[in-house]
């Protein structure tokens, strides 16, 4: 195999880099929601590229788990979007004031 | 050294993910993080995981990515390419990421990984199909009762309140 480990631990801080840019920088709830799945897909790479190179079944099990879990928190992030839409007519972050203390 | 796929596909996959955040439409947005999503199921195959590819596709590129889109085209058309951002929060925000990159970049370079090489075969899927069922099975049933509570609570959420659908089903 002629990657090594470190290349893709390399890709995936890259991508972990992009989706933090992404959290602090756009205000627009459905950018936001995009920021977050590179975020999830990056821990993703690392957890099966360490469970390829120290050959351990644990990190692809632990990859399926949180694939599965990342699809709940889509569906529920998608719902509450439309929900705020309705409410508020925008979907950029700044407006959703009720929601401050 | 790498060879040329891997740095194909970790083109692809960076140069789609700065897309999927930069581009000024959503909907080409969405579609550019399908190719994120997409070049992370092409690494899990480089890895020797086709089988957590498999799961990729079908789930993040099958139908998360789909059930974004249909969400992108609930909302309102000037919504979509609207782009209100503070220039000083963007600098601010590319400083955060160059910083990031650059310091977790350092800290895994010094450290011991790039001496971790392996010539032993990868993980067989039989084995990962044993780890659910045996370990790791109170989890396998959490997670289903987490996956089912939260469709439902997506459900909920989403339902209208304000009686409009009674009324367009006596329409």
């Amino acid at each position: 195999m002629s990657n090594e480990l470190i290349d893709f631990v390399i890709v995936s801080v890259a991508l972990l880099a992009i989706g933090i840019y992404g959290l602090s920088v756009k205000r627009n709830f459905i950018r936001m929601l995009f920021a977050v799945e590179i975020i999830i897909n990056a821990a993703n790479l690392n957890l099966v590229a360490f469970a390829r190179f120290l050959p351990h079944s644990g990190g692809q099990t632990f990859a399926l788990f949180s694939i599965a879990i990342a699809a709940a928190e889509v569906a529920v992030g998608l719902a509450l979007i439309i929900v705020a839409y309705r409410m508020y007519k925008n979907i950029d972050v700044a407006d959703f004031r009720s929601l401050k203390g | 050294m790498v060879d040329a796929l891997f740095l194909g596909i970790a083109v692809l996959t960076i140069v789609s993910a700065i897309a999927a955040l930069e581009m000024r439409s959503l909907i080409y947005g969405g579609i550019a993080l399908m190719g994120t999503l997409g070049g992370i199921a092409g690494f899990f195959i480089l890895l020797d995981s086709p089988f957590v590819a498999l799961f990729q596709i079908a789930v993040y590129v099958g139908s998360i990515a789909v059930l974004i889109l249909f969400t992108i085209m609930l909302v309102k058309r000037e919504l979509i390419f609207q782009k209100k951002e503070d220039p000083k929060r963007r600098y601010a925000g590319i400083g955060l990421m160059l910083i990031i990159m650059i310091s977790l970049g350092a800290l895994i370079f010094n450290s011991g990984i790039s001496s971790i090489t392996t010539e032993e075969p990868s993980v067989d899927y039989r084995e990962i199909g044993k780890d659910f069922l045996t370990y790791y099975w109170p989890a396998l049933v959490v997670m289903a009762l987490v996956l089912s509570s939260s469709i439902t609570g997506a459900m909920v959420l989403a339902r209208r309140h304000d009686g409009v659908e009674d009324e367009q089903r006596t329409d």
